[in-house]
């Protein structure tokens, strides 16, 4: 008659884990081709705004993009809850975006110069009056390509 | 006797990929670079005198957004869904009305022949300072939108494929026939302070 052996200790087998390296590795890859590292720290906060008809900025290297959206937190204090604008990596006044563009144009290859693109990120809450202004900024310095960042909605 | 190698402890492989996944995932963001592509209009030399350019009032479609993200067009009160439809209706002017932008005949070549087309129509964005961003950009959106039908339907009628599959030559022509005419004003202010 079988004979149930249940105080017998039978210990449990290891685990083999030597793929968990490999699934590991796909998932980095996955995601180091899917993303993109971060063009600047945020000093100000925005949600883009959405829209349909949107095309994909192609060549990266030749977009600049102007931020424009209210400070966040840690910089509350210091600048208001104003919206303001950020080129780079700091805060920036409307009349400085002329000379930022120009400087960010002339180190450009002189073929790809014409073929600048610049992108505006800026809040949906955004009072139009500071777009304009940025958008007769561009003009002055000739900078026509533009490309409003929003991101894509389906329908209303 | 070869000497047998002793395996190496591999376990903690997964925790540096890990590390790795995690700076990635820490430094990346996953925004794609989307956006609605316009062109600004070439900026008036300081020396030349400001003309009114004289645009008869027909080709003229006027859109205009108050402070309070209210539209109108031509004079009335319309809402944004309504937009693209009267935009369409101008751009095309399919039924030749006296008040819609004049029909212009020429001969874009094969396969297009002789296209009525309205030439000199132009659509004028007109928004006030205190117009919320968003609402500009639905109104931007809705006007590219009609503009992409029109051209979509343009690209089926004579191609039988849609615009975007159409090689670059003949989007080029198709945009020839319907190009983009989106002039935008200096904002003003319009009412409700």
């Amino acid at each position: 008659m079988a004979k149930i052996r249940r105080n017998e200790k039978r210990e449990m087998p290891a685990l083999n884990t030597s793929s968990l390296p490999d699934i590991i590795f796909m998932l980095l890859f996955f995601f180091m081709s899917v993303t993109s590292m971060k063009e600047a720290n945020m000093k100000v906060q925005f949600t883009n705004p959405s829209a349909t008809e949107l095309t994909k900025i192609e060549n990266k290297s030749l977009v600049r993009y102007i931020y424009v959206g209210t400070p966040t937190s840690e910089f509350r204090k210091q600048y208001g809850a104003e919206t303001r604008v950020q080129l780079d990596d700091a805060f920036a006044e409307v009349s400085e975006i002329g000379a930022f563009i120009v400087n960010e144009r002339s180190a450009m290859k002189e073929q790809d110069q014409g073929l600048m693109t610049v992108s505006i990120k800026a809040d949906k809450e955004t009072r139009m009056g500071v777009i304009a202004d940025i958008k007769q900024e561009l003009r002055r310095v000739s900078a026509l390509k533009i490309s409003y960042a929003a991101t894509q909605r389906t329908s209303f | 006797m070869a000497k047998k190698i002793p395996q190496i402890n591999a376990s903690s492989m997964a925790d540096i990929s890990f590390l790795l996944l995690i700076f990635f995932l820490v430094t990346t963001s996953m925004d794609v670079n989307q956006g609605l592509a316009r062109r600004l209009p070439a900026p008036v030399p300081p020396d030349q005198k400001i003309e009114d350019t004289d645009i008869n009032k027909r080709n003229l479609m006027v859109v205009k957004i108050n402070s309070a993200n209210q539209l109108m067009v031509q004079g009335q009160e319309i809402s944004v869904k309504q937009l693209r439809t009267k935009a369409k209706e101008f751009i095309l002017n399919e039924e030749d009305n006296a008040y819609l932008p004049k029909l212009v005949e020429e001969d874009f070549g094969a396969p297009f022949g002789t296209i009525k087309y309205t030439k000199d129509h132009v659509i004028s964005v007109q928004n006030d300072v205190d117009t919320r961003y968003q609402a500009y950009l639905d109104v931007q959106n809705e006007l590219v939108a009609a503009y992409n039908e029109v051209r979509d339907e343009c690209a089926r009628k004579y191609f039988h494929m849609a615009y975007t599959e159409l090689d670059e030559d003949n989007q080029k022509r198709i945009q020839k026939i319907y190009p983009q005419k989106i002039s935008e004003a200096e904002p003003k202010n319009y009412g409700g302070n």
